[in-house]
């Protein structure tokens, strides 16, 4: 059902590279790697991939300047950027230069994994959809009502826009930062279950009356909103 | 010597060794030009009373012929401080007048001598002799008249305009060499001062200051904000130790239980479940490392301000309203009701990101310590006082006893009856130091007197 994606990652730590490289293969990513700046910009300029992973120090070639070479040359392949320096201001330096996300080291895989579908996929899905639909379930951008069954469900703004999100990336994992930082735009670490509070809050309201369950706690990495139904069918 | 050689050196010993020169040069000029002026002005005079005098003689002579010529000048040589007269022969020999004794070949040629000359009265001792300027004319019989002026009156005055102008010279010099001096002693002095001051700031001794005056001049000015540079690096120095400390301190303790758990888990190691259960255990207890890690470099980086400070504009009330809203579910959860009241359009230059996280750490903070109080509210509110806008949450928990709020506000330091509850002891902190960097201060009080803490971020307006 899904085409494989295929991502490069520029990574000078040669351990770090093969462990993602291994775990990106198992979660069925084809997965190239780059050891420094100079190669991976000429690898994300000679093919074609999905999503670019770049670790922002790198030999021959920072990252950031990479990002910013390959924007000026027209290519607009999504780029995650990899930190040691995970600051609020090294974020923003970073998304300037032409980053798409970053994520400070260190992270957990499962993180990584969440957001790099998310920016792969982003290509294939018009931004425009107006409503968007997960088995039984409506949402309906322009109007700001939610259905299931045809019958609506009465949502606080934020936990439209919660929803929002999570069926903009239907199918796929959402973690909690990712769900913090675009739906409440915080980047910080919010420490205690905050988000969780807000999803089974949202989950009681959509599922309640409902026999099929629509979102998914992911375990030991977010929140996936799916239609299980055909999914299995 | 060398002392000497350091004066030599300061900047403005050097300037006023300059201005003293071309001051000298300038005086040496003036006095120079006074005394040709003068000398001149007292030639001419001179040389127009002479001139004069041989007019009125050829016209005598004229009218009289010299007899009169004769009679006028043995008057006029009589009188006291009379001119120069002679009238001499053809031959140069000295008829009559009031000189004793000439230069020889002076009364040959007609006109002015070309330079003072040499002359003696006759009332004078002999080899007293005065040096006077003339003009020669040769009568119409043969007769050579000389008329003369003495040059002691103008010399003499030309030497005291000369003495009193190098006097006042001499004083003004002696005047500079004295400021000179004084001034730079008193450079090198203070300048001495502060090296020392900072040779033992170097040694290591950050709490040394530049000595200052309260003159404030430009040394005064130098050590102040020297001073003002000092406190800073103290301060940061200071931050920089207590993280190092900390991190000795707080790491270490949970590396040491990580270490602990992997090698108990190998010695052990039953099942592969034994070893799943390890392995997550040792993650989470990773993560929580991590977690207190990144706190840790978040507050040095706010406190060492610039770095993280990407200021601008931010909505506080829109700030209380999100968090409010973000931490309100969570509140729910614990039995508490969370209500925020922001007054509308509160803005300040600031940076959301961190003034959100600080209010949600205030938040979260007092829904882990007011779960299950008697009273289950928490209020975020915000006011606008003259000078300062004030967000305050309030709880009604145990509270912290007065003695205690100074101690929680530093890092790790967490009260014995809070070391149940999850946390990294650096929440607080951190809304210190972003506090810090917005220019405010962070403020704890009892929600009423029976008890419960208020803790209140104040932002200075215009800030």
């Amino acid at each position: 059902m899904v085409a494989h994606m295929k991502i490069l990652i520029v990574e000078d730590d040669l351990e770090a590279a093969a462990y993602l490289t291994k775990a990106f293969r198992e979660a069925g990513i084809v997965c190239d790697h780059a050891s420094d700046g100079e190669s991976g910009l000429f690898m994300a300029r000679e093919n074609s991939y999905d999503v670019l992973v770049v670790d922002r120090m790198l030999p021959r070639r920072d990252g950031l300047s990479l990002i910013s070479e390959l924007r000026a040359g027209g290519i607009h392949t999504p780029v995650l950027i990899l930190s040691a320096l995970g600051q609020v201001d090294d974020r923003v330096t970073g998304l300037r230069a032409g980053g798409d996300d970053y994520l400070p080291k260190p992270y957990a895989f499962n993180e990584l994994l969440a957001r790099v579908e998310v920016l792969g996929r982003r290509k294939g899905r018009p931004e425009q959809d107006m409503v968007y639909r997960v088995g039984d379930l409506e949402l309906d951008r322009l109007s700001h009502t939610v259905r299931r069954q045809g019958r609506e469900i009465p949502l606080q703004p934020r936990e439209f826009r919660l929803l929002e999100y999570l069926m903009k990336n239907a199918g796929q994992v959402v973690t909690r930062t990712m769900l913090l930082e675009n739906v409440w735009d915080y980047h910080f670490d919010p420490q205690t279950n905050v988000i969780d509070v807000h999803v089974s809050r949202l989950r009681g309201k959509i599922e309640k009356d409902f026999d099929t369950p629509l979102l998914r706690t992911v375990r030991g990495a977010g929140y996936m909103i799916k239609d299980e139904g055909r999914a299995e069918a | 010597m060398s002392r000497l050689r350091v004066l030599w050196r300061t900047t403005a010993v050097r300037l006023s060794a300059l201005y003293l020169l071309l001051f000298t040069l300038c005086a040496l000029l003036l006095v120079i030009y006074v005394t040709a002026m003068s000398q001149r002005l007292l030639a001419n005079q001179t040389r127009e009373a002479v001139a004069a005098e041989v007019d009125q003689i050829e016209a005598i002579y004229d009218r009289t012929g010299v007899a009169g010529v004769l009679r006028t000048l043995e008057r006029r040589a009589r009188q006291p401080g009379a001119n120069l007269y002679v009238i001499a022969s053809p031959t140069g020999e000295i008829l009559a007048g009031n000189v004793a004794w000439l230069e020889p070949g002076l009364l040959d040629a007609e006109g002015w001598t070309s330079r003072p000359f040499l002359y003696q009265r006759y009332s004078e001792e002999s080899g007293d002799k005065h040096l006077a300027l003339a003009e020669v004319v040769e009568l119409p019989n043969g007769l050579h008249v000389l008329v003369g002026r003495d040059l002691q009156e103008p010399q003499k005055f030309g030497g005291l305009v000369r003495h009193a102008l190098m006097v006042a010279l001499g004083i003004m010099g002696v005047g500079a060499l004295v400021i000179w001096f004084v001034i730079g002693r008193n450079a090198l002095s203070r300048i001495d001062r502060m090296s020392h001051a900072t040779t033992r700031i170097m040694a290591g001794d950050l709490s040394q200051r530049l000595p200052v005056n309260g003159s404030g001049d430009e040394f005064d000015r130098l050590s102040e904000s020297l001073n003002a540079m000092l406190e800073r690096i103290e301060k940061l120095n200071e931050g920089l130790r207590q993280v190092s400390d900390n991190i000795a301190h707080d790491l270490k303790t949970p590396l040491t239980r990580l270490r602990n758990r992997a090698e108990a888990a190998l010695a052990q190691g039953a099942s592969e479940s034994d070893y799943r259960a390890s392995l997550e255990d040792t993650i989470t207890e990773s993560d929580q490392l991590i977690r207190t890690f990144n706190a840790l470099l978040m507050i040095s980086r706010v406190e060492a301000g610039s770095a993280v400070a990407e200021m601008s504009p931010v909505d506080l009330s829109q700030s209380v309203e999100d968090c409010v809203e973000l931490y309100e579910p969570l509140a729910e959860e614990q039995s508490l009701t969370l209500r925020g009241e922001a007054a509308p359009a509160v803005v300040i230059q600031g940076n959301r990101e961190l003034i959100g996280q600080a209010l949600g750490n205030l938040i979260d903070n007092a829904i882990k310590y007011a779960a299950g109080a008697a009273d289950p509210e928490i209020r975020v509110t915000m006011a606008a006082r003259a000078d300062a806008i004030v967000i305050s949450v309030s709880d009604h928990g145990p509270g912290i006893p007065a003695d205690k709020r100074e101690a929680v506000l530093q890092r790790f330091v967490r009260l014995d009856e809070s070391r149940s509850k999850p946390g990294t002891g650096l929440g607080l902190s951190l809304v210190v130091a972003v506090m810090e960097l917005h220019g405010g201060t962070l403020e704890l009080s009892e929600t009423t007197p029976d008890g419960g803490l208020t803790v209140s971020m104040i932002f200075p307006q215009n800030s």
